[in-house]
């Protein structure tokens, strides 16, 4: 058990960067922010996440995925807590993790928060075309192949991609 | 044959307090629309909006997840799956409105926009609420919630003020789902203790949905007038749609129990 204890959180966490999310798998977990704790009750090591999205498939596999990675670790007892509050919003995302998605052809999220405008029939916020880096873009739907992405085409290049929608 | 019958209805746990009713009541709502959201999958009008509907189903089927888990919680002895695939008809606690059948486009995405925003107001109060993980859930739910309220309304203005048969089929999506729509501000027993104004809540759905309605070239709501509305579903009685979803959504683990994949 001492043993355990001696391995610096620090350690933890860049192991914990491995675990990559299933949907988008060029993100990391640490990348994607939603690991927001850990540490020991006893023997036990227990691990705080929390979903991007309330429906996400992919958390049940990221959880799987992190008692494979400690368990390989030597860690037998750990518990996977989830969290809800405060609620996950694309700031939690590292600047790291936008370049990865950027370089991946996913558009990563806007810095500014613009899902909580209720207006109707909103212009388009201006996403980037993470091919040719126009801004003369469209959005095609608000909703995407996962929860996370919304599906925009780029009318310079006139590919289609997807939008780590702001949340 | 009457003995049977009294039997079969008195499996509704009797071991369920207000608070466990309560958190079932919202999940109940939450699935049934997921459920029958999803029913659009693979025959949406385009294929964008197709996975739209679906998105916001497993939105939804994400947050009756949350609410399922935290009453098993309550509950003890008990998980999220059973309380999904073994209870009757007669212990779901969905609202009516979230049962009704599907129709067309204009009915399914009206019957949308109708509860998510008053899902919205609710989860305003909620996510004050002194039970922090009924908070915690209603914060996590309010920002999905707005992009279900944004994508539904716009379909609503949309099919409103389109053309002559989009309106016509607005006029009758409101006409079949408006007599529903009164249970949502009538609180049943289990909610009195929950600490929602649902008169507060009532205004401000009624002036939002008049701001849309009108937008959509649609008349608008007169509160004042009196309207028959339909009640029961918080407290089990439903109507016949319930049992033709549960007997879809149920029939692999009534069949097979306990089967997984």
């Amino acid at each position: 058990m001492a043993l355990q204890h001696d391995i610096d959180k620090k350690m933890i966490y860049a192991y914990l960067s491995e675990v990559k999310d299933p949907e988008v798998p060029v993100l990391s977990i640490i990348d994607l922010g939603i690991v927001r704790d850990i540490h020991w009750n006893d023997d036990e090591l227990e691990v705080s996440i929390t979903p991007t999205y309330n429906g996400c498939p992919a958390m049940d596999m990221i959880s799987t995925n992190i008692r494979v990675m400690l368990a390989t670790l030597g860690f037998k007892k750990v518990k996977i807590k989830k969290i809800l509050s405060p609620a996950w919003t694309t700031e939690w995302m590292s600047e790291e993790g936008k370049r990865k998605l950027k370089e991946y052809g996913i558009a990563p999220p806007n810095p500014k928060q613009q899902v909580c405008d209720q207006k109707y029939f909103q212009a388009n916020e201006a996403v980037q075309c993470p091919r040719c880096n126009s801004f003369h873009t469209h959005r095609i739907s608000e909703f995407g192949s996962t929860a996370c992405k919304s599906l925009y085409q780029c009318d310079d290049c006139k590919e289609p991609f997807d939008y780590f929608k702001c949340h | 044959m009457e003995k049977t019958i009294q039997n079969a209805n008195s499996k509704v746990p009797p071991s369920e307090g207000f608070r466990e009713a309560y958190i079932l009541h919202l999940a109940d709502s939450s699935l049934i629309l997921s459920h029958r959201n999803s029913e659009w999958c693979g025959h949406g009008p385009v294929l964008e909006q197709d996975i739209a509907i679906t998105n916001i189903s497993l939105d939804l089927l994400g947050l009756a997840r949350n609410y399922y888990q935290y009453a098993a919680e309550l509950i003890g002895d008990t998980d999220e799956d059973k309380l999904a695939y073994l209870r009757t008809e007669r212990e779901f606690k969905n609202l009516l409105l979230v049962e009704q059948p599907n129709i067309d486009w204009a009915q399914t995405i009206l019957r949308q926009y109708l509860f998510s925003q008053f899902q919205f107001f609710l989860q305003e109060q909620l996510q004050h609420n002194d039970d922090k993980k009924l908070a915690a859930i209603a914060e996590k739910s309010q920002k999905e919630t707005r992009y279900h309220i944004r994508w539904s309304g716009e379909w609503v203005i949309r099919l409103g003020n389109g053309t002559e048969e989009s309106h016509d089929r607005m006029i009758n999506a409101i006409n079949n789902l408006w007599g529903y729509t009164g249970e949502m501000f009538i609180p049943v027993e289990y909610e009195k203790e929950a600490g929602i104004d649902y008169a507060l809540i009532k205004n401000q759905w009624e002036e939002k949905i008049n701001e849309v309605f009108s937008e959509a070239t649609l008349s608008t709501v007169d509160s004042t007038k009196k309207t028959f509305m339909h009640t029961g579903g918080k407290t089990g009685t439903h109507t016949e749609n319930l049992g033709f979803i549960l007997t879809d959504l149920q029939y692999l683990q009534r069949t097979y129990p306990g089967v997984e994949w």
